[in-house]
């Protein structure tokens, strides 16, 4: 059971020094404190908070992108920690991110062959032609066509980019993918097409995900587990249907209540309010 | 009498590629005291409505109508003069970005102030009461504080309150919302929905919400235009529209909701225009 577990993260913590200036003096922030966390291999632990809760600070450590203050992040047996040891090789096939902005996170002047190649090149040995056939092989996987390896990103639409930027996170086959918001930006019906892409590939490549959502019905239908962040802290962690049906916190209550309801049920009772 | 009438809109682009037709034939009638909801995804037309009846879009764009009138006067041939009378004080528009929509060299008191002096004959210390009394009313702490505070030292729900001070800051018959809550967090999006509907209630004026989220039709509106590709696709109050959506695109876009989802996958709009034929 216990080598079933893909991420483990024990007492994380981030604080960035604010500099002081003229008339400020210098501070610190603590953006993540002591955070706990375990992920299963293959299964979805959505985190959840409102805007400068610390939970993309968090997504920047678990992609190495950013480095922890204190703390052990654990992927796939590998401690990982790099202001001590850097980044290898090994440490950046283990988990890849997808952002949740595909206008801003593609290059406009790259083609979309060059995109899904580049992590190969920088990270394996790998000839040429057996990159481009990898890079064939995904395009296809994730519902675009072989045509689509020599356009440039501006030829596409917000879902097709965001399509590009997951075949892109998934080239260097990661076990651990990072999702920071992946469809906030996208339309509704897009934004299904993108989810049911995401639930096909974790069953045929054994994904594990780390999906940041601010968005609670698409948390509902994606998560396993669900975390509530509120300024840095974890206020909330459980199962999905343990966070959902019975929430301790006050923040994830409100939280709740806060969420529109789309149901004939609530919409009857408001017009019932309005017009008593 | 309605107070919004407009009857087969029609908006073209000049594009490099000849005329693009982003509105076709649409009609919108708005009473007083009433909130219309608009929804459709991006490329649907429901913000070019707007911005056509605001007359607030490029000179590229060519409008035609067979009627447009609010309360009576006919939109399609005011003079620009004539349509700044109207614009910002009986019709007023928010924005989905606040932070952007606001001037960041100025401080939102004086930027407050600014529509007060255009369309009001309120001088030096009546417009600051005025200001505060509006501040006040929309929910932002410790007005006197903030009046002199500039847009960057507020978050992003506070520019957004801010911005529909300014909107009914001289007790417009229409106020027109563009996405209001989009760029917000969850629960400040609770409350500021909770504060343009409370504002409508007392003051009866027509509420137009241009939204894509569904969530937010069923906590506002009284009517819903579901908008697809420049064409309506179903008009109904908002009852019938959850509970017995008549047209296969407003079906779609319902059971495209996650939390509507029946089984593992969820179904897609593609789905449906195969079978739906739209």
């Amino acid at each position: 059971m216990a080598d079933d577990i893909i991420l483990k993260v024990r007492d994380l913590h981030r604080v960035y020094d604010i500099k002081g200036g003229m008339f400020k003096k210098a501070s610190q922030l603590t953006a993540v404190k002591g955070v706990n966390l375990d992920v299963e291999r293959g299964k979805t632990l959505a985190v959840v908070g409102e805007s400068g809760c610390g939970k993309s600070t968090l997504a920047r450590m678990l992609t190495m992108i950013d480095a922890q203050t204190s703390g052990t992040i654990e992927i796939d047996g590998l401690p990982i920690d790099i202001s001590k040891t850097g980044i290898s090789r090994e440490m950046r096939q283990k988990v890849q991110i997808v952002f949740q902005n595909p206008y801003g996170s593609l290059n406009p002047r790259q083609k979309i062959g060059h995109v899904l190649e580049e992590p190969l090149l920088l990270n394996t040995d790998m000839p040429a032609a057996e990159r481009k056939d990898l890079a064939l092989q995904m395009l296809e996987k994730v519902g675009l066509q072989p045509e689509h390896y020599g356009r440039f990103p501006h030829m596409f639409s917000g879902g097709q980019r965001q399509r590009i930027a997951i075949a892109r996170a998934i080239m260097m086959k990661p076990k651990l993918l990072v999702l920071d918001e992946p469809v906030s930006a996208l339309d509704l019906s897009v934004q299904a097409q993108i989810l049911n892409l995401l639930k096909d590939l974790q069953d045929e490549m054994g994904l594990t995900y780390v999906f940041i959502s601010h968005d609670l019905s698409v948390v509902r239908y994606l998560a396993d587990k669900v975390m509530v962040m509120y300024f840095g802290e974890v206020v909330e962690y459980g199962t999905r249907d343990e966070v959902f049906e019975n929430p301790q916190h006050d923040y994830t209550k409100t939280l709740f209540a806060a969420t529109p309801n789309a149901d004939v049920e609530s919409i009857r009772k408001r017009l019932a309010a309005k017009a008593a | 009498m309605s107070l919004l009438e407009i009857r087969n809109l029609r908006v073209e682009f000049d594009t490099a590629k000849g005329p693009f037709r982003a509105l076709d034939g649409v009609d919108y009638t708005v009473d007083q005291g009433e909130v219309l909801a608009i929804v459709g995804e991006s490329g649907s037309g429901k913000s070019v409505a707007m911005l056509a009846t605001m007359g607030l879009l490029p000179d590229s764009a060519t409008v035609t109508a067979d009627k447009m009138e609010f309360e009576g006067l006919d939109l399609r041939t005011l003079s620009a003069k004539e349509r700044r009378k109207v614009i910002g004080r009986d019709i007023s528009m928010i924005f989905q970005e606040p932070i952007a929509s606001l001037n960041p060299c100025f401080t939102v008191g004086f930027q407050l102030g600014e529509t007060l002096k255009a369309h009001t004959g309120l001088k030096g210390k009546q417009v600051k009461d005025r200001v505060l009394e509006l501040m006040h009313a929309v929910g932002l702490p410790k007005p006197e504080e903030r009046f002199n505070a500039f847009p960057h030292q507020m978050s992003g729900g506070q520019c957004q309150r801010v911005m529909i001070a300014m909107a009914i800051a001289c007790k417009p018959k229409l106020l027109i919302a563009d996405e209001p809550t989009t760029a917000l967090d969850v629960t400040i999006q609770k409350q500021i929905l909770d504060l343009l509907v409370k504002l409508q209630q007392e003051s009866g004026m027509g509420l137009i919400m241009i939204t894509h989220d569904m969530g937010v039709v069923a906590e506002t509106a009284d009517r819903v235009i579901v908008q697809y590709k420049g064409r309506k696709m179903e008009e109904a109050d908002v009852l019938s529209l959850f509970e017995s959506p008549q047209n296969p695109y407003t079906r779609a876009l319902l059971s495209a909701l996650p939390e509507n989802a029946k089984g593992d996958r969820l179904p897609t709009v593609s789905d449906f225009a195969q079978a739906g034929g739209f």
